[in-house]
């Protein structure tokens, strides 16, 4: 946590300076050239979700200390901000970062309201916006902004399809889902939902439950009586660790399979967790338990560092941040170049990312992924990680549609899942 | 009204204020908008002053009037497709109803059944926001760009938004040293003896809150337009704990203090956030100071000095 | 189907109960709402789950965390809330205070991942019976609601401590002119009250888990429990108690869409009506 705080310390003194410097701008521009490129970071290091704030900032410090914390010759300068978890806590800071702190981007948030709150802000001031977790499907679709960019990030909906394909081929066919009721729910369980009757199976029920359910125990009662071959789990946080433990203490686990979005098998979530999480299957881009030897090094030099297996949160922004500072090469560090910077963001392909294999970005600015179908197993030393067990190559957020055709069907909701029937 | 320019020092200190309320538009444009967030908390914070330091009811339920009238503004003109001035009018509307409901229900309690009460009817408006998805967009908010819609740079936004606030602080310092307002103390120090001498307590204590409700809707009506932006966390109980809180570190009683309490407390995490992300920590210890060592607030505090001096001489 | 959602009601209205019943008695007696009960609660939860992770023991753990939460109620009873004593609502300001402060210092403390207290092995599996298959532990927590109903019913109405307290209830200023140290009884009970927050915390970290926003959560459900109930009335905490857990599981199975509102739509009837609660008597 030093670094934070040295962080905060160094903007401090930029702030006390630009405030002196307030009548005097040409100055400020003249040094342009050799100052820093100022990064904005906006984390959850407080409220529900500050343990994945806490990754978040890890992974994007674990890069940029790797590669010396500049591009080229550019010292690159990173001003952390806590978003408290909190849309309008979010909002302010962004603000904050923006038009006092006058960051050349911002990157980060976790969950998706303070990430949409963010986006909303910068599409009024065209500040470039990089969020490798706010997986909200529309903003790399339907309103897309053209300033935010989802680096190493992906859509809700994305990674939900090959599960279901998955899921239709080992048999099943009768499916019941059960998610958190927002929006982030309904995109993932409408792109399972609508794959799998596409494919000719049947989603027999739906339960959409509020965020931070204390007590599951009503919902499995109901699960466990519609006689369904299998159970796909749309939760995050600690709603995915009660799920879990609670569909395991009431008997469903070995009973029923449980699929969960990627989210719910997490490191964030299965890392407090035991014998209850394991056999849990999920699809991802990330699998922290491949034997690509990128992600072993990946994982092994993250596990050194920090003392823990990453999560999506730290490989997101690990990788986002590899991303962006590609970019930047590419650029010669010439961030002021806000179109050249954001169509080159657009263009650059990523080469040694953990993943071990080179990700573009579609035309909307979200990522085509090799992905893996992977299940929750115990490492030798006992830490639950989730190991790959197949895999899909090159998902994009539209599957296998035409963007422009998919668009024209409404976004999912609790109302709209694309359900075939 | 004349009595307010009477004396010379007053005109100075009147003088000193318009300066230091037009000051901000002279600052970085981050800067505009934080005086802007005080004024507008400020507003939210005298209506609370309204019911808790007049009428003697301190409610837990005004973040959810406040935000009930944003998310209604926002509905209207960024999904409605209304235009702003009614999406705004509606807003506030709103919120007076809600609050009117809200009266009605708790009035017949006092003391800290009635601040219980209001708390879980604020409950009620949260639970409604995160759950009536097809309107509220549930946990996500509703968005907007109500602030390009009518071309307000930050600047013209605060100098609008201190233009409302001027005349919304003037309405209620009119009400509060209404007849009206003079019978509602009457109540606070004591309800039994008003009733006795024929008043209708519990009718004079709804249009009080009726009327509170409708100054906190102005200020979430604002609040719409500067943020383009509304969700669950605007109706949350954190939202009502700080109107109240910027409320009593003003003073509870003096109505003004309310812009003493909103600048302190912005201020302070203004700063605070600078070296920790311990602000909720830093919060808590401020109201437990308060509470311990100040409770009557600053200009509540000043008040009793100057009070003082004055018995001295 | 029924009988098992009855169940998961009653279960979950135990858990309630053991915290509601600790915040009853101090509001009841003290005439102090402590917002910061929940606080307690995550904290309760919290050190049961370190102590018990360290010994190996559900049951040191249980007493652990008990123990340091009546210690923590000590501390805030004789070093914070003593200087504002006779005036209820800056009490009640002063406990949000303090839990905004706990609630961070748990954060800085445990760091924000969700964890589980781990279930004793004989409190593991499922219990069958007929076609019901229940969790062992949800049993569990159904009987040690039981217990603490029945513990405090006895405290309350047969021991000479539960007699000052219900003297205190009603008329506190009475109790005093007896010469008897109120101050003492105050204490003890405060002590009491958050040992029982302690305990529902150890029981609610082990199947609802620990996070950071936990102890808001409990704590509206425990203020809906104590609203419906009535200051200072255990018995009006058992109804509050069985009134949500029930409201709150059948609400889930029957109007999904309107959780929460099925909890707290008829607590604000109720009150429009009985302003006091069911079995409140006036201050």
């Amino acid at each position: 946590m030093s670094k934070i705080i040295t962080d905060r310390r160094s903007f401090l003194k930029s702030t006390t300076a630009a405030a002196a410097l307030v009548g005097m701008p040409a100055i400020v521009r003249a040094q342009g050239a050799s100052r820093p490129i100022k990064i904005g970071l906006l984390a959850p290091l407080t409220g529900v979700i500050a343990a994945g704030g806490k990754e978040l900032v890890e992974g994007f410090e674990m890069y940029w200390e790797q590669v010396g914390k500049k591009v080229g010759d550019r010292a690159v300068e990173i001003v952390i901000e806590d978003d408290a978890s909190n849309p309008d806590t979010s909002l302010q800071k962004a603000r904050r970062l923006v038009e006092q702190g006058n960051v050349d981007f911002l990157f980060g948030n976790i969950l998706a309201n303070t990430g949409l709150a963010v986006a909303n802000y910068v599409k009024g001031t065209g500040t470039p916006y990089f969020i490798p977790v706010i997986a909200a499907d529309d903003l790399t679709q339907r309103t897309r902004i053209p300033n935010v960019i989802r680096v190493a990030g992906y859509t809700a909906s994305q990674t939900a399809r090959p599960l279901a394909d998955w899921a239709y081929k080992q048999g099943y066919r009768k499916v019941a889902t059960i998610s958190q009721d927002y929006t982030f729910g309904h995109e993932q369980c409408g792109g399972f939902a609508q794959m799998f009757t596409e494919l000719g199976g049947k989603i027999t029920q739906q339960f959409w439950h509020p965020l931070n359910t204390a007590d599951f125990s009503p919902y499995l009662g109901q699960l466990a009586n519609l006689g369904v071959d299998a159970v796909f789990a749309m939760e995050t946080g600690a709603d995915a660790t009660r799920f879990i433990q609670q569909y395991a203490s009431f008997g469903l686990k070995g009973r029923i399979p449980l699929m969960g979005a990627m989210n719910a098998t997490d490191q964030s979530v299965i890392r407090t967790m035991s014998n209850e999480a394991e056999g849990i299957v999920s699809c991802a881009h990330f699998a922290e338990g491949s034997k690509e030897p990128a992600t072993v090094k990946f994982v092994a030099d993250y596990e050194k560092r920090y003392q823990k297996l990453p999560s999506i949160y730290g490989f997101s922004h690990y990788s986002g941040a590899m991303w962006v500072a590609e970019a930047l090469k590419t650029i010669k560090g010439n961030v002021e170049d806000r179109p050249l910077f954001l169509k080159t963001v657009l263009a650059t392909e990523l080469k040694d990312s953990p993943l071990g294999k080179t990700v573009k970005l579609d035309a909307y600015g979200n990522p085509i992924y090799d992905v893996s179908i992977r299940k929750v197993e115990k490492r030798a030393d006992g830490k639950l990680w989730n190991v790959p067990i197949t895999s899909y190559p090159q998902v994009s957020q539209f599957w296998k549609y035409d963007p422009e055709t998919y668009m024209k069907q409404p976004p999912y909701s609790r109302d709209f899942q694309g359900i075939k029937s | 009204m004349s009595a307010l320019f009477t004396s010379p020092l007053r005109i100075f200190w009147l003088a000193l204020l318009a300066c230091g309320m037009l000051a901000p538009l002279f600052l970085p444009t981050y800067y505009v908008s934080v005086a802007t967030q005080i004024l507008i908390f400020a507003v939210l914070a005298m209506s609370v002053d309204v019911l808790a330091g007049f009428a003697g009811r301190t409610p837990l339920c005004h973040g959810a009037i406040f935000g009930t009238s944003t998310y209604v503004v926002l509905y209207c003109a960024a999904h409605a497709g209304l235009p702003l001035p009614l999406a705004m009018l509606l807003g506030v509307l709103a919120a007076t109803v809600l609050a009117a409901v809200f009266g009605l229900l708790a009035v017949r309690t006092s003391g800290v059944y009635f601040l219980l009460l209001t708390l879980a009817l604020g409950l009620i408006v949260w639970g409604v926001c995160l759950r009536w998805t097809q309107v509220t967009g549930g946990e996500n908010g509703l968005r907007g760009q109500l602030r390009a819609q009518v071309g307000l740079s930050s600047r013209e936004l605060y100098a609008a938004v201190l233009f409302v606030v001027a005349i919304v602080t003037f309405a209620m310092w009119r009400f509060v040293r209404s007849p009206f307002g003079l019978t509602l103390r009457g109540v606070k120090d004591g309800e039994s003896r008003m009733s006795s001498l024929g008043y209708n307590v519990p009718l004079h204590l709804i249009i009080a809150f009726t009327a509170s409700g409708y100054f906190a809707g102005i200020a979430g009506a604002l609040y719409a337009v500067f943020n383009d932006f509304v969700s669950p966390s605007t109706v949350q109980l954190s939202q009502s704990v700080s109107g109240l809180l910027m409320a009593i570190v003003g003073g509870i009683g003096t109505l003004f203090g309310a812009f003493v309490g909103a600048f302190l407390i912005i201020a302070l995490e203004q700063a605070v956030s600078m070296f920790t992300e311990r602000w909720l920590m830093v919060l808590g210890l401020t109201f437990i100071g308060i509470m311990i060592f100040a409770p009557e607030g600053v200009l509540g505090k000043a008040r009793l000095i100057m009070a003082a001096r004055k018995l001295q001489k | 189907m029924l009988a098992f959602q009855i169940m998961n009601g009653l279960t979950f209205a135990a858990l309630l109960f053991v915290v509601a019943s600790g915040f009853t008695l101090i509001f009841g007696l003290l005439r102090i709402v402590n917002l910061a009960h929940g606080a307690l609660y995550l904290f309760g939860g919290y050190i049961g789950f370190t102590i018990s992770k360290l010994t190996g023991s559900f049951l040191i753990g249980g007493i652990g965390a008990m123990l340091c939460v009546a210690i923590m109620g000590l501390l805030l009873d004789q070093g914070l809330l003593r200087f504002v004593r006779g005036f209820e609502l800056r009490q009640v300001m002063l406990t949000l205070g303090v839990a905004f402060v706990l609630n961070d210092l748990a954060l800085v403390m445990w760091g924000g991942d969700t964890f589980t207290v781990a279930t004793p092995e004989w409190l593991q599996g499922a219990v069958v019976i007929g076609s019901l298959f229940y969790p062992k532990f949800r049993i569990f927590v159904l009987v040690v609601g039981i217990l603490v109903f029945i513990s405090l019913w006895l405290l309350i109405n047969k021991t000479r401590l539960g007699a000052l307290i219900r003297a205190g209830v009603d008329d506190l200023e009475m109790v005093e002119a007896c010469g008897i140290d109120i101050r003492r009884v105050f204490l003890v009970t405060f002590m009491l009250g958050s040992a029982l927050a302690g305990l529902g915390g150890m029981l609610g970290g082990t199947f609802l888990a620990l996070y950071p926003s936990a102890d808001a959560e409990i704590l509206v459900f425990s203020l809906a429990v104590v609203i419906i109930g009535g200051r200072g009335s255990l018995v009006g905490a058992a109804i509050g108690s069985l009134l949500i857990g029930l409201l709150n599981t059948f609400g889930q199975v029957w109007f999904p869409q309107l959780a929460y509102f099925v909890i707290f739509g008829p607590m604000a009837v109720l009150l429009a009506f009985r302003p006091l609660g069911l079995f409140g008597k006036a201050a």
